[in-house]
Order: C-alpha cells, then sequence, then structure tokens
C-alpha cells in the first residue's frame, strides 16, 4: 500500500506504524459528568466499518508526522491523506 | 451411517458407492428455538453441543457461504491451552480436554495430532516469563516442561542456535499441544449436529435482526424472515458488521491474518515451533507441506487477503531460526478476517437485547477454542448462564475494568 503523504509524495505504508479509527483525536472530556462512560466508548468500542474507514497512521520511518488516511477496508484501496493536526486545529476551529 | 476401520476397508473393496453426503440440505422452517448465525467451527460446535448436551430442539445453523469458508477452514490448526492469566486458563485446558475426546464422540476422523509445542526462549526475561507461565498452565490441569538449551537441541537439533540477535536457550513445551485437520472439525461437527436433528442451511446470509420491545423475535435473511426464541451470533471476524444490524458497537477491530505452505518436504518438524521474538510459528502437515505464519497486518481490513511487506518479514522470521529452509519454496498464501479484541480475549455473553447472545473476539487464536467455545455458548444459550470456564468473558468487562490482557498491550487490537 501506498500512502500520499501531502508534504512527502507516495510512501510505501511499511515507513508508517498504524493506530486505529481516526474518532480517537476526538478525546472526551474527562470533566463532564458522563466522563465514564464517555470514555469506555472512546476507548474500547469502534465502528469497524466494512468499506471506507479514516484512520491513523504515523509515519515513524519518515517525517514522525501523524496522518489520517481514507481508505477501503474491502479493497485496500487508500482515497487520501491529510495531516492529522490540520484536521484537528479545523476541528477546534483553529488554523486552516 | 457409522465410520470404522470395518467400513472403510468394505468400502474400498466395492468401489465407494456406499458413502453418503454426511449432512442433509433442509430448506429453512418458518421458525426454530435456536437459531446459530456463522457456519464456522464455533457455530457448529454450539449447535452440535445445544442438541447433545443439553437437549435443545428446533436448532438451525445460518451460514452466509459453504460450511468451511471462513476463519475454520484457513487457519493454521495449532491447538493448544498454554495461558498465563486465570479468565484463560481453565478454558482453553478444557478445550483440550475436549479435543482428546472429540473424534470417539463424534465418530469423525479430525486428525487430532499431540505432536506438542514449543515456545522458544531467547532471555533470562523470558524465561522467568515462561517458568511463571509454565506454572499457571500446571495449577489449571494442564501439562507444561520448561526445557534448556540441550532439551531443546535433543529435539530440533538443526535450529540455529547462535543467532546474535536472538539465541536459542530453551522453551516450554506443552507435549499435549498440536495440530488437528480443521476442515475435519468442521464437518465432524456438522455430521454430529444434522444426526441429533439440527438443521444447516448454507447460502443463507442474515440480513438483519427483528427486534421488538428490547426481545429479539427472528432474523431476516437472504432466504427470507426466520423467527426464533434465541440467536446466538458467531460469525469470526464479520461481529463488528453483524453486531451494528442489531445496534451495537462492539469492542472489536477486524484484521487480517495470512498463513503459509510450503511444497511437499521429507518429515523435518514433528511438532509445532513458535518463535514468538521473530514473529514465527511453524508445524509441518502430513502431506509435508511446512505450514506457517506470523502476526497479523496490523490495519482494519474485511479483505481475506493480506499484503506483500508481511509474507516477506514471515519469511525472514522463519529463515533466521531454521536456515535449513532456505531453498523451500512457498506454496500458497492467503488470509482471514479476524475479531480482535481490545484485549486481546473473546466473548461468550448475553446482549443488551434479550434473547441475543454473542460469541466474538476470538482474534488468531479461535481454533483451539472451538470445541469448548462450542460447549459454554450452548451451556449459557441453553441455560442463560456462563458456563463456569468462560465466565470472565464478559461483554462489559471493559467497562468494569476487568480485561484479560495475556499480552499487556492495552486497548490497541493490532498489538495483540
Ligand atoms: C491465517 C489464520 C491462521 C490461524 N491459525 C490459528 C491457529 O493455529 N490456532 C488457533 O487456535 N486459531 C487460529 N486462527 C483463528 C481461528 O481460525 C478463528 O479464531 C476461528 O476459526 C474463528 O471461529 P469460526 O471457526 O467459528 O470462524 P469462521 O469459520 O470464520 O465462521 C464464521 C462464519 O460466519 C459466517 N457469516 C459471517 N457473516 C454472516 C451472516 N451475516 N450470516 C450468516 N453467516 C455469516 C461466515 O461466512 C463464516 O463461515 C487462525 C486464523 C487465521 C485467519
Amino acid at each position: 500500500m501506498l500512502i500520499p503523504h501531502p508534504l512527502l509524495g507516495p510512501r510505501d505504508a511499511q515507513e508508517f506504524t498504524y493506530l486505529g479509527d481516526a474518532s480517537l483525536l476526538n478525546r472526551p472530556d474527562g470533566l463532564a459528568d458522563t466522563a465514564p462512560e464517555a470514555f469506555n466508548d472512546y476507548v474500547y468500542l469502534r465502528d469497524n466499518p466494512a468499506g471506507l474507514h479514516r484512520e491513523l497512521w504515523f509515519h515513524e520511518q519518515g517525517d514522525r508526522s501523524w496522518l489520517i488516511v481514507t481508505r477501503n477496508t474491502v479493497t485496500h484501496e487508500i482515497l487520501g491523506a491529510e495531516l492529522a493536526r490540520d484536521v484537528a486545529l479545523a476541528a477546534m476551529g483553529g488554523a486552516q | 451411517m457409522r465410520f470404522s476401520g470395518f467400513r472403510v476397508v468394505k468400502e474400498a473393496l466395492t468401489g465407494h458407492h456406499g458413502w453418503k453426503p454426511l449432512w442433509r440440505t433442509p430448506a429453512p422452517q418458518a421458525s426454530y428455538d435456536y437459531i446459530i448465525v456463522g457456519g464456522g467451527g464455533h457455530g457448529l460446535a454450539t449447535a452440535y453441543h445445544l442438541a447433545k448436551v443439553f437437549k435443545g430442539k428446533r436448532i438451525a445453523v445460518l451460514e452466509k457461504g459453504w460450511l468451511g469458508s471462513g476463519n475454520i477452514g484457513r487457519n493454521t490448526t495449532i491447538i493448544r491451552s498454554n495461558y498465563l492469566l486465570p479468565g484463560n486458563e481453565p478454558f482453553y485446558e478444557f478445550s483440550m480436554k475436549l479435543w482428546e475426546n472429540m473424534e470417539q464422540e463424534f465418530n469423525f476422523n479430525a486428525m487430532v495430532s499431540q505432536r506438542g509445542i514449543l515456545n522458544l526462549i531467547h532471555t533470562d526475561a523470558q524465561r522467568d516469563a515462561y517458568r511463571r507461565r509454565g506454572n499457571a498452565m500446571l495449577l489449571a490441569g494442564a501439562d507444561a516442561e520448561l526445557l534448556d538449551r540441550d532439551g531443546v537441541r535433543a529435539m530440533y537439533p538443526w535450529l540455529n542456535y547462535d543467532n546474535a540477535r536472538f539465541p536459542i536457550k530453551g522453551g516450554l513445551l506443552q507435549r499435549r499441544a498440536g495440530t488437528a485437520r480443521h476442515d475435519g472439525v468442521a464437518w465432524g461437527y456438522a455430521r454430529g449436529a444434522d444426526l441429533l436433528g439440527v438443521d444447516i442451511i448454507q447460502n443463507c446470509e442474515v440480513t438483519g435482526f427483528r427486534i421488538e420491545n428490547g426481545r429479539v423475535q427472528g432474523v431476516d435473511t437472504s432466504r427470507g424472515y426466520i423467527g426464533a426464541k434465541k440467536v446466538g451470533v458467531a460469525v469470526a471476524g464479520s461481529s463488528g458488521r453483524v453486531m451494528a444490524m442489531a445496534g451495537m458497537r462492539l469492542p472489536i477491530e477486524s484484521h487480517v491474518l495470512q498463513a503459509f505452505v510450503s511444497e511437499g518436504l521429507k518429515p523435518v518438524v514433528d511438532g509445532v515451533i513458535t518463535f514468538g521474538a521473530g514473529h514465527f510459528y511453524v508445524s509441518q502437515s502430513d502431506k509435508g507441506g511446512l505450514v506457517f505464519g506470523g502476526d497479523i497486518d496490523g490495519y482494519n481490513s474485511y479483505a481475506q487477503r493480506g499484503n506483500l511487506p508481511v509474507i516477506e518479514e514471515v519469511a525472514e522470521g522463519g529463515l533466521a531460526l531454521m536456515p535449513a529452509i532456505g531453498r523451500a519454496r512457498l506454496l500458497r498464501a492467503w488470509g482471514g478476517i479476524m475479531d480482535m479484541s481490545m484485549d486481546g480475549s473473546p466473548i461468550i455473553d448475553r446482549t443488551p437485547v434479550d434473547g441475543l447472545y454473542l460469541n466474538a473476539g476470538w482474534c488468531y487464536g479461535g481454533f483451539k477454542a472451538t470445541p469448548a467455545s462450542g460447549y459454554a455458548f450452548a451451556h449459557l444459550l441453553a441455560t442463560d448462564t456462563p458456563h463456569p470456564t468462560a465466565a470472565a468473558y464478559r461483554l462489559d468487562r471493559f467497562n468494569r475494568g476487568y480485561v484479560i490482557d495475556e499480552k499487556g498491550m492495552g486497548a490497541q487490537p493490532n498489538l495483540h
């Protein structure tokens, strides 16, 4: 699998380590009343879809950036990659 | 039809005209007392034990494809009970004892072969860990022996003992472990269940659950609606997909694991060897092929095939351990989709939907569990209480903080 790194171009997936579903970026509020349940869902439960999956890959043997890769779990086709930092900042309403 | 030595000789002399299909091909009835979703090893073993031990009636197994098309026909056939943790070891030892009597019980040759499994040791720390594991096994009534370097050398003199990174310093041996013919296990349970009146319905995919007032009423399938009092789901790598139809998210990711077979060789590996540090394990089939594998590919997948880098990695691990096989050619490679759970251990439990039960999360180690998983799931379906050896496999254990994490990896399924 080749991952289209937004800064470095196509890189072999072997250079990356895999973490999992990109929903891991959305860490719940630890001070909310519902924190225990929210953290159970966050840490343990997954959508685990057959089809498109947005997932976190770390370019460990490259520029050490975290990417969000969109990949089809049925065909292994990779449809795109973004810097996780950009996505997280945008979600917080910060710098694009 | 009973199998016996006499029967084999008689059929050989009369042109093999007397063999009959091993199970019927019934059309689905309008409703059943029990529906088992998934005709893999676990689903078939569940139906068999439900009918035989718990005297259940009106049972059906619904299988999307053909029997044996899932992981039961794709695994590397290793059976063992060499676990550490109290939630696991009694269960796997119960399974090992069921393997030891399985063939007599269901009158079918599953080629269970107790050829022993050897886990290699390379460091003092690993020896301590394996000594502890061996003691845990002995406490649960299993067998375990700690071998030193010479003990391993006496069994496998041709391994590479002086690898610079992973010199072999000893091993943990379980002699009662071994292999079994995976298809034979599925066929044996299917035939046994069929003889007890279970309807095995192939090419019947479950496409939805009918749930009313929090209770399951039946399942929609590619062959129409089928009513049921109780539904047990045992669909291995598809658990996430299937339970989503009942509105549930699971502590599971689906991953692909690959396995490999070499061309046929003269007998060389007469047991099972695991080289955990090198992510490699091997046994030799009765046809002579080396059957080997390593780790999962490591990313979510439903593709039933893996990628080339893992093939290279596994081959490198094999060569580091057994330079002698360098010239052997790879014959086949394939993949299977497994439920990787958040603590690496399985789930056999009720669900929040009344009458709907779940058997899932077997990771890369569910073949050895087949008989006990079927027994324990049947126990749960029939009595609504967990089998004593499977009482720790609760669905809510993650929430309660009672994970069973053999590898100590935390909630990262691709590392278990
Ligand atoms: C390469 C590989 C090597 C392995 N090696 C070992 C080993 O050496 N030792 C060991 O102990 N374990 C091993 N395993 C793990 C073991 O094979 C599995 O844990 C075990 O087989 C899973 O249980 P099963 O037999 O019931 O699964 P399966 O045979 O996969 O059964 C599940 C069935 O459910 C069906 N299904 C799915 N969705 C639906 C639906 N909607 N409706 C109806 N039916 C459906 C599928 O078609 C399938 O037949 C290995 C796995 C793989 C992939």
